[in-house]
């Protein structure tokens, strides 16, 4: 320390003296408890998408692209009007673009892998799944807000479904409640895959042709048998038609019994999966 | 309450075929800093994680402020803090949201939570960086805001893990005096490091480490001893003047070493009296002397010759002559 001018010397007792007091002032408060822990990582999730909204970006400008490129240059063509087509296929860009969304869930928590940070979520007195159920709480912000400029975007082309806004929003609602299940499966992945991207791309390439091959964009019918055969059983399909069905205000209950079912499994399956991953990685 | 912050014995942890940590005892005693010193690979980081809670021992146990580290690892978590290699903050919040996000998670309300992040930012210098995000903080910036992160609530414990690799030396200062104050107001600290350097400077007791087991221990005094001879360090005025001082040392202490500072050379001597006698004779014959110091080896030599492979390099230049310089 001899080396160092003496500015420098007078400028760290300066700080030392700070330091003194801020490390002496700090009795340990009683521990925050499992909701409170949850609720602030929910916190920190919407603080990053304040921060990167970039992310957000990502995920809903594809969609809306797609809906004003398929509605005006699909649109006459497969349901012979641009008006009837749009009415068809907002709900189902609705699912698409929010489970896009998802993926992002994985690649935040495999970010946070690759950056230490988790390290030291891990070593602090909470309860253990408090940071991945708050993150995924947060995230499912992410998914309304994602959802609602789908809606938004549909309504300015003059969308207006029977449903009205009671629909839409229960139109929502379920698509959050699968986007819920189905992020579990990407934070699996997160913690499985070595980097942020290979995540990004595993995500992409699992969920893009599930969503082609589903009926957000056509119907079924129109397909060759085997192709019809998987699109009816593609739970996105499922979930679309739900989607359709809250809007329009004429839901089948089997569908939305379906979609919730599927939202439990994956639930059931990946959440502990994700948890038992987080806690040995 | 034992008399010991960290006591371990047999550590061993092995992934695949690396034993990455292989039968390692430490005896930590509290309020004072602990160096665990090694090469890259050394097992310091496995260690720490081990002590830390993040995995679980192979073999062995160790008991962290009485605590026994996998039985009660709730009670451990409670005390201690880490600091990791990587920097374990979040970058894409600001300085400030992860303060606030650690006091929440330790339990603060709201207010006192943003309160205690105001102070801490205050004290270790970020004020005016605390709504940046962290992303674009400097190197030294982003590692006062992780060791500000481990105390936002005090530990009794606290790991630190290479904290100035990488950093530039005023910056490594600033984190030693850091150090410094929080052991000076009663925390223990378990640092790892790469640098002899370090370890000399800040520890009270090391314990040298390699490929997985401890080889050494003691106070970095007794580590030095261990290696044997004392260096005389002369650095002259004026470089020309070397072949003479060389003769001068060379006829007193026998083998001189010539060092890579065209104006410095350097001897091994027996004791005080005979160095104290070899630097009168030397500026009786007319050489000028701009600094000399008579100090024990450095830990690079005790680590050479603990280990018969050296160590890696200090940040920035070591420079043992001052160290007898009073400027
Ligand atoms: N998660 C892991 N999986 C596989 N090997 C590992 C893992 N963690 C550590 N190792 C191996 O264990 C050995 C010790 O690693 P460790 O990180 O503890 O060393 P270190 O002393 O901290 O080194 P450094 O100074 O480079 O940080 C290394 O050979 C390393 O490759
Ligand atoms: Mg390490």
């Amino acid at each position: 320390m001899s080396t160092q001018p003496a500015a420098h010397v007078a400028a760290t007792a300066a700080d030392e003296a700070a330091v003194r007091r801020a490390i002496s002032s700090t009795p340990r408060p009683p521990k925050a408890g499992p909701v409170s822990a949850a609720l602030t990582f929910a916190w920190r999730g919407m603080l990053k998408v304040r921060h990167v909204p970039e992310q957000l970006l990502d995920v809903t400008i594809t969609p809306v692209m797609f809906v004003l490129m398929f509605t005006y240059i699909f649109g006459g063509a497969v349901s012979g009007s641009t008006g009837e087509y749009r009415d068809y296929l907002v709900p189902g860009i609705l699912v698409m673009s929010v489970l896009f969304t998802t993926v992002y869930s994985g690649v935040a928590l495999n970010t946070d892998l690759t950056k230490g940070v988790v390290d030291r979520f891990r070593s602090l007195p909470i309860w253990r799944p408090a940071p991945l159920l708050g993150s995924m709480l947060g995230d499912t912000v992410r998914y309304v807000v994602a959802g609602i400029v789908i809606i938004l975007v549909g309504v300015i082309l003059g969308f207006r479904p029977d449903g009205g806004a009671g629909g839409a929003v229960a139109a929502l609602a379920l698509v959050v409640v699968s986007a819920f299940g189905l992020s579990w499966v990407f934070t699996t992945i997160g913690l499985l895959l070595r980097s942020p991207s290979a995540v990004l791309n595993a995500g992409f390439m699992g969920i893009f042709p599930l969503t082609f091959l589903s009926n957000v964009f056509v119907e079924p019918t129109t397909l060759p048998g085997p192709l019809e055969a998987f699109v009816n059983v593609n739970p996105i399909s499922i979930l679309a038609d739900a989607s359709r069905g809250l809007m329009a205000g004429n839901a089948q209950a089997s569908d939305i019994a379906v979609v919730l079912a599927v939202a439990v499994v994956l639930t059931a399956v990946f959440a502990p999966l994700t948890t038992r991953l987080y806690r040995k990685s | 309450m034992t008399a010991l912050a960290i006591e371990a014995t047999g550590l061993v942890k092995s992934y695949g075929d690396t034993r990455a940590v292989d039968g390692v005892d430490l005896a930590v005693p509290r309020g004072s800093v602990y160096g665990v010193l090694g090469p890259n690979g050394a097992g310091k980081t496995t260690t720490i994680r081990m002590l830390a809670t993040l995995i679980r021992p192979d073999a062995g146990s160790a008991r962290v402020l009485g605590h026994d580290i996998v039985s009660e690892a709730d009670a451990v978590r409670a005390a201690v803090s880490l600091t990791g290699q990587l920097a374990s903050v979040d970058e894409d919040l600001t300085g400030r949201e992860n303060l606030v996000l650690l006091g929440r998670l330790l339990g603060l309300r709201w207010a006192p939570a943003k309160a205690r992040a105001a102070e801490l930012l205050d004290a270790f210098g970020l004020t005016e960086a605390a709504t940046k995000l962290v992303k674009h903080y400097s190197g030294g910036m982003r590692r006062r805001l992780d060791i500000a992160a481990s105390i936002v609530v005090t530990p009794e414990l606290m790991f630190l893990d290479e904290p100035t690799t990488g950093l530039d030396p005023r910056s490594r200062n600033q984190v030693w005096d850091i150090i410094r104050a929080l052991v000076a107001e009663g925390t223990t600290i378990l640092l790892c490091t790469q640098y002899l350097e370090e370890a000399d400077q800040l520890a009270e007791g090391i314990a040298v480490i390699d490929r997985g087991k401890v080889i050494a221990e003691g106070t970095p005094g007794q580590l030095k001893a261990s290696v044997g001879s004392n260096t005389l360090h002369v650095r002259l005025l004026d470089p020309d003047q070397r072949p003479q001082a060389e003769q001068v040392l060379a006829h007193d202490l026998g083998t001189v070493t010539l060092e890579a500072d065209p104006s410095a050379l350097s001897a091994a001597c027996s004791n005080a009296d005979s160095g104290a006698e070899v630097v009168a004779r030397l500026a009786g014959s007319g050489v000028a002397i701009a600094a000399f110091s008579l100090g024990q080896p450095s830990l690079d030599e005790v680590f050479l010759a603990l280990t018969g492979h050296p160590a890696e390099q200090a940040p920035g230049e070591h420079d043992p002559i001052n160290e007898g310089n009073p400027a």
